[in-house]
């Protein structure tokens, strides 16, 4: 089934390992990105591009503190991922619920079928 | 592994653009498989309690077509379709899948059908491609893809009650 097309672009940008490192790297907090460049072995223009896309879909928010820039994660942009896999999850156990059904049914034939023979 | 008697539908998203859907039947697999490919049982659970099927089309076997529409409660029609690639009765069906709303996208969907005790365990995993897909796909390998990222999401979103 189709992704709605709101969180396509969340989706894309989290669906670079790079871009999930510098995510990862955030969930535990504020982080300037010098550190960042550090951690994750990259140059800064590498780094900064990541970034760039992040920040375009809201998923990381920045701040200006004397000379250092700051990252940090913003997980409401992220949240539509998320609430996708939840909602796709429910259509399916629904689906399944009503499978189930259909089987009682057909055992149940079965079962019929046999002790008529 | 959890062991599910009924009920929740696990989804997990293994690799970049990949999905896989798992549940536990209390049936033989031979059962499942026939619920899963005859268009009679298939109008009665494919719908999920969301509206109505008015098409249920299955040509079962290779190079043949399906096509599946639903006219959900508020009267929304929603129609898939895509063909079948490789049937193994009672065991795998790897078919095609264009939603019709997004139609230059074409997923590939495999049902794995695989029995223990009397009970089946269905597994679709459901592989969606576009070039653009595709190539995100090679360079990121097979690696954890995005479940790590819904895995830090679980985490973000208890944060943010």
């Amino acid at each position: 089934m189709a992704r709605a097309a709101t969180t396509a672009d969340a989706f894309n940008a989290v669906a670079e390992p790079r871009r999930r490192q510098i995510l990862d790297a955030l969930a535990g907090g504020e982080r300037p990105v010098n550190d960042l460049v550090r951690q994750l072995g990259l140059a800064q223009p590498q780094v900064s591009k990541h970034l760039r896309v992040l920040r375009e879909v809201g998923a990381v928010d920045v701040r200006d503190e004397g000379r250092q820039r700051l990252y940090r994660l913003n997980g409401r942009a992220l949240k539509p991922i998320h609430d996708w896999v939840k909602e796709y999850e429910r259509l399916w156990s629904d689906r399944f619920d009503r499978l189930d059904a259909v089987l009682e049914d057909l055992k149940e034939k079965e079962e019929a079928d046999e002790s008529d023979e | 592994m959890k062991a599910t008697s009924s009920g929740t539908a696990t989804v997990t998203l293994p690799a970049d653009e990949q999905i896989l859907i798992t549940r536990e039947f209390d049936a033989p697999k031979e059962l499942v498989y026939k619920a899963f490919t005859t268009p009679e049982l298939v109008r009665q659970w494919w719908h999920a309690k969301r509206g109505e099927m008015t098409v249920a089309e299955i040509d079962l076997r290779v190079g043949g077509k399906w096509r599946y529409v639903m006219v959900a409660d508020g009267g929304t029609e929603v129609g898939f379709h895509g063909e079948y690639r490789e049937i193994v009765p009672n065991e795998r069906i790897v078919s095609t899948e264009i939603f019709e709303g997004y139609p230059d996208e074409e997923a590939v969907n495999t049902a794995t059908f695989t029995e223990a005790d009397g009970r089946t365990t269905l597994e679709i995993l459901v592989q969606h491609s576009s070039k653009q897909a595709r190539d995100m796909h090679i360079e990121s390998g097979m690696e954890e893809g995005l479940q790590d990222a819904l895995d830090l999401l679980e985490q973000v979103a208890v944060s943010l009650r």
